[in-house]
């Protein structure tokens, strides 16, 4: 019983944890462009010629 | 890696964003050409694609004009518009409260699952009653979350003393919470929070899939909008000119209409003559030579020459706004379709509610006590499981439209595909839909040496003619010839000369009804004949629709030589020369027979009809209005989406008829049970996620449908 105690917060802390990632991911709009992101990985980075 | 590229800060400029829509970014090298690109340039900070909505915002420093950033693309190869700052916020907000309503059910379903199955595995005493007590803590906070949405569209309802298939699942949620609520405080045995969350859960993601098919089409359409006419540039009485919006533009004032133009407002050409197209507003495929003291239209495009034209009507009694209110009149009509979920709403809500009512009142009688008669009706209300009768319907359209746009078909929204189900006899317009809309030239008789001057002749004219010859002798690989003194003389042709010959690419003398232009190379004279072919697949697609039982026709604004050459070689019957109000009257009439007519036309002559018609489709390359109007949209060279539209729209029936068949079978099996006060948590948390996936997983074998 006492273990409980422990896991539960724990386990709704780590729920709520990822419920806020969701929020903070839609907020700055990484879910915008889905299409793009998946094309994105595609492109080579060039080498900045400074 | 994937950081908007950017320069770094530009000093004490004052920077601004910029949208524009770029139609033709395919792959991966797009995005980074044009990002890098605008990168290059002086004042631009930033720039970052959006490949979804085929968009890319800028940040720049004022110095910079969008015509400046628009060129820019242009150079880097892409064609560009400008946007208005996103006007699709106000779908984005709606379907992004609805993914958050979503994640929060989603994250209460599972923590309370949790706590539930440690209940029905036998945690029992204190330990039961502090399990309750936290499944209490996290669902009435979720459930005055996420359940928003039901609460705010059933209030609604009510309010006007109606019913929607959101009265049960609002009454059922907020039931199943309080009495939890009350089981929880006197020690009870049985909570629900978990079936009223997971309730939540699974309806929302019904109602997220239905936004999401929707967004992802509105932003596909939107790409292809362009700004026809919607300005222009206007000439002051002190020689200078300004660019006006069309709604601010008032008649007497003097356009200057630039080549490649379109005219923002009607008028009478004051100075200039040159050659419209007005294909969009009459279907009329042969462009027309206009001179001073004729009247041109809002919509025409200018192919020739600069012309001055002083404004008789504008902004909303421009002929185009005439057809506008046509189409919106005729819109009426379809806002009154009532979609099949809400038709089975209608049955279904009052048959739930009176279930519960009768299982309350059943107990009662037999003298069960106010506590379990309560507790088998709110039972009766989780299991009779609207989760299934949510999902069936949106799970089908979403899985149906996704098969149908990687056919190049974008359909609008759910009540589209339920009205492209039902049609039964098709109409089509004749330029632009069921030809390319582009004059091909027959130039097999040409010399090779008469082919090079056609080519430098033909590619410094804006007139589609013109444009036709040049991209098939390009494609061909002739060589142009060189050639000096090119000038261009509107309503006649191109001159120029090779050498000391003087050539030209002019109007033959008797072309009639015919298409074609006369070559002219010192006194010889070749003529070259355009045919406008109709797609290559029209008479497949024609033949699949009558497989379909859809007999179709054609209804077209041209003239009635071309109509009936194309009718003929189609096999099918012809109308020509339609004004819109025609088109509008014909379809009135064929739905006053009871019939429900397909509309698939381009132009804005096409708009009245395509919105008054049970459904309708426009081409990609079709104008603005008549994509708004369209309940689809098909890309590319093909007809064939139309046809796979209308299988795929019946296959999608079918299927959500079967998703509902299940339900009603599942209701009749577990309301029974429901009834004899057999449900426990455990039971309607396991009937509730299995129906829900079978039907998730029947609409699922639509994926393949439109192959």
């Amino acid at each position: 019983m006492s273990g409980l105690a422990f896991l539960i917060p724990i386990a709704l802390g780590l729920g709520l944890l990822g419920l806020a990632a969701f929020f903070w991911a839609m907020r700055k709009g990484q879910f915008e462009d889905l299409d793009g992101a998946a094309r994105r990985i595609l492109i080579d980075d060039e080498e900045d010629e400074r | 890696m994937n950081a908007p590229f950017a320069r770094g800060p530009i000093d004490g400029a004052r920077l601004t964003d910029s949208r524009f829509t770029v139609p033709g970014m395919r792959c991966a090298g797009c995005i980074a050409k044009i990002e890098r690109g605008l990168a290059e340039i002086d004042g631009v900070e930033a720039a970052r694609v959006n490949f979804s909505s085929k968009r890319v915002a800028v940040r720049h420093n004022k110095g910079l004009t969008e015509q400046n950033l628009v060129e820019a693309i242009e150079k880097i190869g892409f064609e560009a518009q400008k946007v208005a700052d996103n006007p699709l916020a106000t779908d984005d907000r709606e379907s992004k409260a609805l993914m958050r309503a979503l994640a929060v059910a989603g994250f209460g379903m599972m923590n309370i699952m949790l706590l539930s199955v440690s209940v029905w595995s036998g945690a029992g005493g204190v330990t039961r009653e502090l399990f309750h007590w936290l499944s209490a803590l996290i669902a009435v906070p979720v459930v005055a979350y996420s359940g928003r949405p039901f609460f705010e569209s059933a209030a609604m309802a009510l309010r006007h003393r109606r019913t929607n298939m959101d009265v049960p699942i609002s009454i059922g949620v907020l039931l199943a919470t309080g009495l939890s609520i009350s089981e929880t405080m006197t020690g009870g045995e049985h909570a629900y929070f978990d079936g009223a969350v997971m309730l939540l859960f699974f309806l929302l993601a019904g109602r997220a899939l239905d936004a999401v098919m929707r967004n992802k089409t509105r932003a596909g359409i939107g790409a292809l909008l362009s700004r026809m006419g919607k300005s222009a540039t206007v000439l002051e009485g002190n020689g200078a000119h300004r660019r006006l919006a069309a709604e601010d533009l008032e008649p007497a004032m003097l356009m200057l209409v630039a080549a490649g133009e379109a005219l923002a407002a009607d008028g009478v050409i004051e100075e200039g003559s040159t050659t419209l197209d007005n294909a969009m507003l009459t279907g009329e495929s042969t462009p027309e030579g206009v001179r001073q003291g004729d009247l041109v239209h809002a919509g025409a495009i200018n192919l020739g020459n600069p012309v001055q034209v002083r404004v008789t009507a504008a902004a909303s009694d421009t002929a185009l706004a005439e057809i506008a209110r046509l189409m919106d009149e005729a819109g009426q009509s379809r806002s009154s379709y009532v979609r099949i979920a809400d038709r089975a709403s209608r049955l279904y809500a009052p048959a739930v509610h009176s279930l519960a009512l009768l299982a309350f009142a059943g107990w009662m009688i037999a003298g069960a006590g106010w506590h379990q008669s309560v507790i088998i009706a709110i039972a009766v209300l989780i299991i009779t499981c609207p989760c299934a009768m949510g999902l069936a319907v949106p799970a089908a359209q979403v899985v149906a439209s996704g098969a149908l746009a990687k056919r190049g078909l974008l359909v609008k929204d759910g009540s589209a595909l339920e009205r492209l189900a039902e049609v039964d006899v098709a109409l089509f317009d004749k330029t632009g839909t069921l030809t390319l809309g582009e004059p091909v030239p027959q130039l097999g008789h040409l010399t090779t040496y008469q082919a090079s001057v056609a080519l430098a002749l033909a590619r410094s004219s804006r007139h589609p003619l013109s444009k036709g010859i040049a991209k098939m002798l390009e494609a061909e690989g002739i060589a142009p010839a060189t050639l000096s003194g090119l000038r261009e003389e509107s309503g006649l042709g191109i001159l120029a000369r090779s050498g000391d010959t003087p050539v030209a690419l002019v109007r033959p003398q008797n072309a009639g009804d015919r298409i074609a232009t006369s070559l002219k190379i010192g006194d010889e004279a070749i003529e070259i004949a355009f045919t406008d072919p109709p797609r290559e697949d029209a008479g497949e697609a024609l033949a699949a629709l009558n497989r379909e039982g859809v007999g179709s026709s054609i209804i077209s604004g041209d003239r009635p030589g071309p109509v009936e050459a194309i009718a003929r070689k189609l096999g099918i019957a012809a109308q020509a020369g339609l004004l819109p109000d025609g088109k509008l009257r014909l379809l009135e009439g064929l739905k006053s027979d009871g019939h429900k007519p397909l509309m698939v036309g381009d132009g804005m002559n096409d708009g009245p009809a395509l919105a008054a018609a049970h459904a309708s489709i426009a081409p990609g390359s079709a104008s603005d209005a008549s994509q708004q109007a369209a309940d689809a949209v098909f890309l590319g060279r093909a007809l064939m989406p139309v046809a796979l539209a209308v299988r795929v729209a019946r296959k999608t029936m079918v299927i959500v008829r079967q998703n509902f068949a299940f339900a009603i079978i599942y209701n009749v099996f577990a309301v029974p049970l429901a009834l004899a006060g057999m449900v426990t948590p455990l039971i309607a948390a396991v009937a509730m996620s299995l129906s829900s996936l079978v039907v998730v997983g029947n609409s699922l074998r639509l994926a393949k449908a439109a192959q």
